[in-house]
């Protein structure tokens, strides 16, 4: 294109943190869109940013190479206060034109809808692009962010993720001339650490991608990608083995190497009596490894390695990995056989010395509050006909709970917190239903985790949370903006999560109540407030409105209105928000919510209800036929609506009620609520303030949207 | 329980010898810094748990003067001790520390080719720098950088300094660890640390075996929790004697005064610290309020040391 040329820029640097990469190249492509853009360089959307680990990249195929000449019209005072009568400048029109720096005489009279004005047109030529960019380019890329930084020219030096060590920037094939951190901007990049030479010069951005990858750089993060896929895949399909989908270890390795190669390895099959979970934790969160699997899912004794090099000639690299993993494997056996010298219940006095928070005291007093509350859930659960809640279980999981915390391996492995604590019980005797419970205790930890597999799992789950939640908030730990080290946020969404999905039944303001009253009887023996309570209950409902939404796809306004009446048990009100949903678009549903937002807001300004309420309706008072039409029409529909309600069919209660709606109407047509006579007015607003408590039990629908014209 | 009767086993005669002796990678990489300019230091002789809290770290880097400085420096880590019965643990290892004040611009291709004048092919080896960003509390003291992996093995830890005794660092200085028993192993081929060959006529495990052992059992078993308290209380109350003397001095009264003798006061602190930390006798609320007390008094010489310098370099003006 002409009067365009191609753009690169790459900042070379010492080796940038992987998990930073994908957020850092985002924002390049957008600061410099903005800078650029800005100056009318690039169009929206011309710019492609990229990265590997020394690198992050910015490319561009049309920057234009000079700024457009720009003609700006001004306009200056009226041609009637501009000139006299007789045709001749004012000192009006003498001073516009002196600000423009002009001659009166080269002034123009445009018209415009408002009337004939003086203006002046100014010229404004364009800056060459280099000029602009030798000036944007140090400021722009300082503008990336990153979760740390770090100063190393000097303490007043500019912070970047690592030490900036050399930066191409060209525009068409020339150097953008600039310095940052001591480094001059110039043509010559830098190839693999190891396998690519150290200065390579460059004329644009396909010379440089091209001199790159012959120096071992793939310097587009999804190239890089595809080379791990299809390599894994290849190996994969030869050796007749599965490797489990990681998309999260895919990306992470895709970031921490230039030049992607994969390697296999193998280790010693004894180690295969060790759990997968172990094996799997070491190989893939310690050592980065793919676990490999036989059609069967059963481990083998393989692994898959990425490393940083186009292949292991020598086997060197093998050799190593292969000694690394057994090492690790070892320590792993040796913390295996050293726990299981004494029971996983030997740990619990040890508990006491692990602090939970230094006002809630130990894990040992948790686990006593555990115990409590996990039996109390138990017993509601038992209590309301779910058979499989067994009590003494849900007590003796919750005992064994926290005790892998005092172990080598959890120790050592930390995200095995739970899942070792429910080996070890497995692998000394605890009825199975229990082990199973401590492995998922910690379950579900975020929104596509799933929750405990058993009952009693779900028990002790919520033991745990609940706990966590009415303690922390009880001493303070209120979680704000980024700040929740008590991962309270979790906690509460597997709260919802476990009574949504394993559709047990429970009270929330029940469950606060016990685990405040458990905290106030237990050790460190802290009481609560009724505040307290109202605050976690909030926080719950909170992260409830946040599923349901999110995840379970209701609108904003249903789960309002539904909650609106009553949300003290959520899955009584899913399947009320579910009916809403249903039908909120029928025929009369629509008219009927904006009547019901008709008759609050009648109420609202009738002023306070006891300046109007009466006891009940009284018919005697009635003067139109619409209301008392509207008075047995609701008598008869609450009568047919509560009998649905109570047998859970929520929707059909609620096409009942959209019933009423040519009857509510009509009553609205015919009767003036404010009736001059007092004690009318008062009987026509109890009328009313009854519907809409009576109507509004299933929810509110005063809180409905208006529904989009349809 | 692995056996332990082969780790005190002599080098085998006639054996096939891969890679240098423990003793000779000592000797090779501190040739190395030496000709790249370091001062060759000796081991602190008060027990630290890191490289880093060697005076030759600790205090040179502060202030502005240009440094170099390596040294060996075995490192206690009580709570790390496995009676030298895990092939790969170690109460005390062996650390070689660099400190180039101020970090060169190409810091990285220098310590790289330490690597190479070991016997490291960095062709033929998977070699990368893996975010790691190190920090001691007790110290103040954090920084930058990475853990260096040879093969998947994490051999080095590389840490562009930031802050230390609580202080921002200008220039920044570079530190290099390097954990010389696991390069050794990986050298020599040996899986078991304590089979590592010391020289051709000794086992890591004959010179260093009982040492594990015998400390292991002290710091798990032996050590009283009551005394070691009282020796942190006393030590605490010797460098915060000292420190608080310091305070009231003026001008050249400071020259002379013995901020280095406070220093080592603060290092007993973060050992002891270390042993009840292993013996397993401080709560978690407790152990971060003893943190914050050894932090107190490691800002404070930090904070001293630069006075002392300023003050003397004024006396001599």
């Amino acid at each position: 294109m002409k009067g365009r040329g191609e753009f690169l820029l790459e900042i070379g640097c010492e080796e940038i943190p992987a998990g930073a990469l994908p957020k850092a190249t985002g924002e390049l492509k957008q600061i410099l869109e903005k800078h650029l853009g800005a100056q009318g360089l690039v169009e929206a959307s011309d710019v492609e940013t990229f990265s590997s680990p020394r690198r992050l990249v910015a490319i561009s195929h049309a920057v234009r190479l000079k700024q457009e000449d720009v003609t700006r019209e001004v306009t200056g005072p009226p041609k009637s206060v501009a000139f006299d009568d007789v045709g001749q400048p004012t000192r009006a029109a003498e001073s516009f034109a002196e600000k423009q720096g002009l001659p009166v005489s080269k002034l123009a009279i445009i018209k415009t809808p408002r009337g004939e004005y003086l203006a002046a047109t100014q010229k404004i030529s364009g800056r060459p692009a280099r000029e602009i960019l030798s000036e944007i380019l140090p400021q722009a890329i300082l503008e990336l962010t990153f979760p740390r930084t770090m100063y190393w020219t000097s303490a007043n030096g500019p912070r970047f993720a690592r030490p900036i060590r050399w930066i191409v920037a060209l525009l068409d094939g020339k150097v953008i001339p600039f310095t940052l951190a001591g480094v001059r901007a110039g043509a010559a990049t830098v190839g693999h650490r190891f396998l690519g030479k150290a200065a390579i010069p460059v004329r644009g951005p396909q010379d440089y991608l091209a001199k790159l990858k012959k120096n071992f750089v793939i310097a587009r993060a999804q190239e890089r990608r595809q080379k791990i896929e299809k390599e894994i895949h290849t190996l994969v399909a030869k050796k007749g083995w599965r490797v489990h989908p990681d998309p999260a270890l895919v990306e992470l390795v895709t970031n921490l190497n230039e030049y992607p190669s994969i390697l296999a390895g193998n280790f010693d099959p004894s180690y295969l009596e060790l759990p997968d979970e172990i094996l799997i934790t070491v190989m893939r969160g310690h050592q980065k490894y793919f676990a490999v699997e036989n059609a069967a899912k059963e481990l083998q004794p393989h692994f898959l390695a990425v490393i940083n090099l186009d292949s292991d000639r020598a086997g060197l690299v093998r050799a190593g990995h292969e000694r690394v993993l057994r090492a690790r494997f070892a320590d792993a056996r040796f913390f295996w056989e050293t726990d299981q010298k004494c029971r996983l219940a030997d740990y619990l006095p040890k508990l006491a010395q692990i602090t939970y928070e230094s006002r809630l005291g130990s894990y040992s007093d948790k686990v006593a509050r555990m115990r409590s509350l996990a039996r109390w859930i138990a017993e509601q659960w038992f209590n309301s006909g779910l058979h499989q809640a067994d009590i003494p279980a849900a007590d003796r999981a919750a005992e064994l709970a926290k005790c892998d915390l005092a172990t080598e391996m959890v120790r050592e492995f930390t995200e095995l917190q739970g899942i070792v604590g429910g080996l070890y019980a497995q692998a000394q005797g605890e009825p199975e239903d229990v082990a199973t419970a401590v492995y998922d205790h910690y379950r579900p930890v975020g929104l596509d985790d799933p929750i405990p597999r058993n009952v009693t799992g779900c028990a002790v789950a919520l033991a745990d949370k609940f706990d966590s939640l009415v303690a922390c908030f009880a001493v303070g730990l209120i979680p704000t903006g980024s700040s929740d080290p008590f991962a309270l946020r979790r906690a509460a969404l597997g709260v919802v999560k476990i009574i949504l999905d394993r559709q047990v039944p429970l009270s929330l303001s029940m469950a606060v109540s016990a685990a405040a009253k458990t905290l106030a009887s237990h050790k460190p023996k802290i009481s609560t407030s009724a505040e307290v309570e109202k605050q976690v209950l909030e926080f719950l409902l909170d992260r409830a409105r946040f599923i349901l939404r999110e995840r379970d796809g209701f609108a904003y306004d249903e789960v309002n209105a539904a909650f609106a009446a009553g949300a003290d048990d959520l899955l009584d009100a899913k399947q009320r928000i579910a009916a809403l949903k249903s039908i909120r678009h029928t025929r009369n549903f629509a008219p009927l919510a904006s009547a019901f937002k008709r008759i609050r807001k009648i109420l609202a300004k009738a002023g306070p209800p006891g300046s109007w309420r009466l006891g009940a309706v009284r018919a005697d008072l009635f003067r139109e036929d619409a209301e008392r039409a509207l008075h047995s029409a609701a008598q008869r529909v609450a009568e047919k609506a509560g009998a649905h309600k109570r047998a859970g069919r929520y929707r059909e209660a609620l096409e009942v009620i959209a019933e009423l709606r040519p009857t509510v109407d009509k009553f609205f047509d015919d009767v003036l609520v404010m009736a001059d006579e007092e004690e009318i007015r008062k009987n026509r607003l109890t009328l009313l303030a009854e519907l809409l408590r009576e109507f509004s039990t299933v929810a509110d629908f005063s809180e409905m949207a208006p529904s989009d014209a349809k | 329980m692995r056996k332990s009767s082969t780790k005190t086993r002599a080098v085998k005669a006639g054996a096939k010898r891969k890679g240098p002796a423990f003793q000779d990678l000592l000797l090779e990489l501190q040739r190395y810094w030496a000709r790249r300019g370091c001062i060759l230091q000796q081991p602190y002789d008060v027990e630290v748990g890191a490289g880093t809290m060697h005076p030759e770290t600790f205090l040179r880097v502060l202030g502005p003067e240009p440094y170099r400085v390596a040294y060996i420096q075995p490192s206690r880590r009580p709570a790390d001790g496995r009676y030298g019965e895990n092939p790969n643990r170690l109460y005390k290892h062996t650390q070689l520390q660099v400190i180039l004040k101020p970090a060169p611009a190409d810091v990285q291709d220098i310590y790289l080719d330490s690597l190479r004048g070991i016997g490291i092919n960095l062709k033929q080896h998977d070699i990368r720098f893996e975010e790691d960003n190190w920090e001691s509390p007790t110290l103040g003291a954090w920084g930058i950088g990475w853990q260096v992996l040879l093969d998947g093995l994490e051999i080095t830890q590389f840490t562009y300094f930031q802050q230390c005794g609580g202080l921002n660092l200008d220039p920044v200085s570079v530190e290099l660890t390097y954990g010389l028993d696991r390069i050794a192993g990986y050298l020599q081929g040996v899986d078991n640390v304590f089979e590592l060959r010391w020289n051709d006529s000794a086992s890591y495990g004959q010179i260093r075996l009982a040492e594990e052992q015998q400390f292991s059992a002290y710091n798990f078993e032996f050590a009283s929790p009551t005394t070691t308290r009282k020796l942190f209380d006393l030590s605490e109350a010797e460098a915060a004697r000292l420190l608080d003397a310091y305070a009231q001095l003026r001008g050249k009264e400071k020259r002379r005064f013995p901020i280095l003798a406070a220093y080592d006061f603060c290092l007993k602190c973060s050992h002891l610290f270390n042993i009840l930390d292993a013996r397993g006798v401080i709560s978690t609320t407790e152990r971060a309020a003893m943190i914050g007390r050894v932090r107190q008094l490691s800002c404070r010489v930090a904070e001293d040391y630069l006075d002392q310098r300023s003050t003397a370099a004024e006396a001599m003006a």
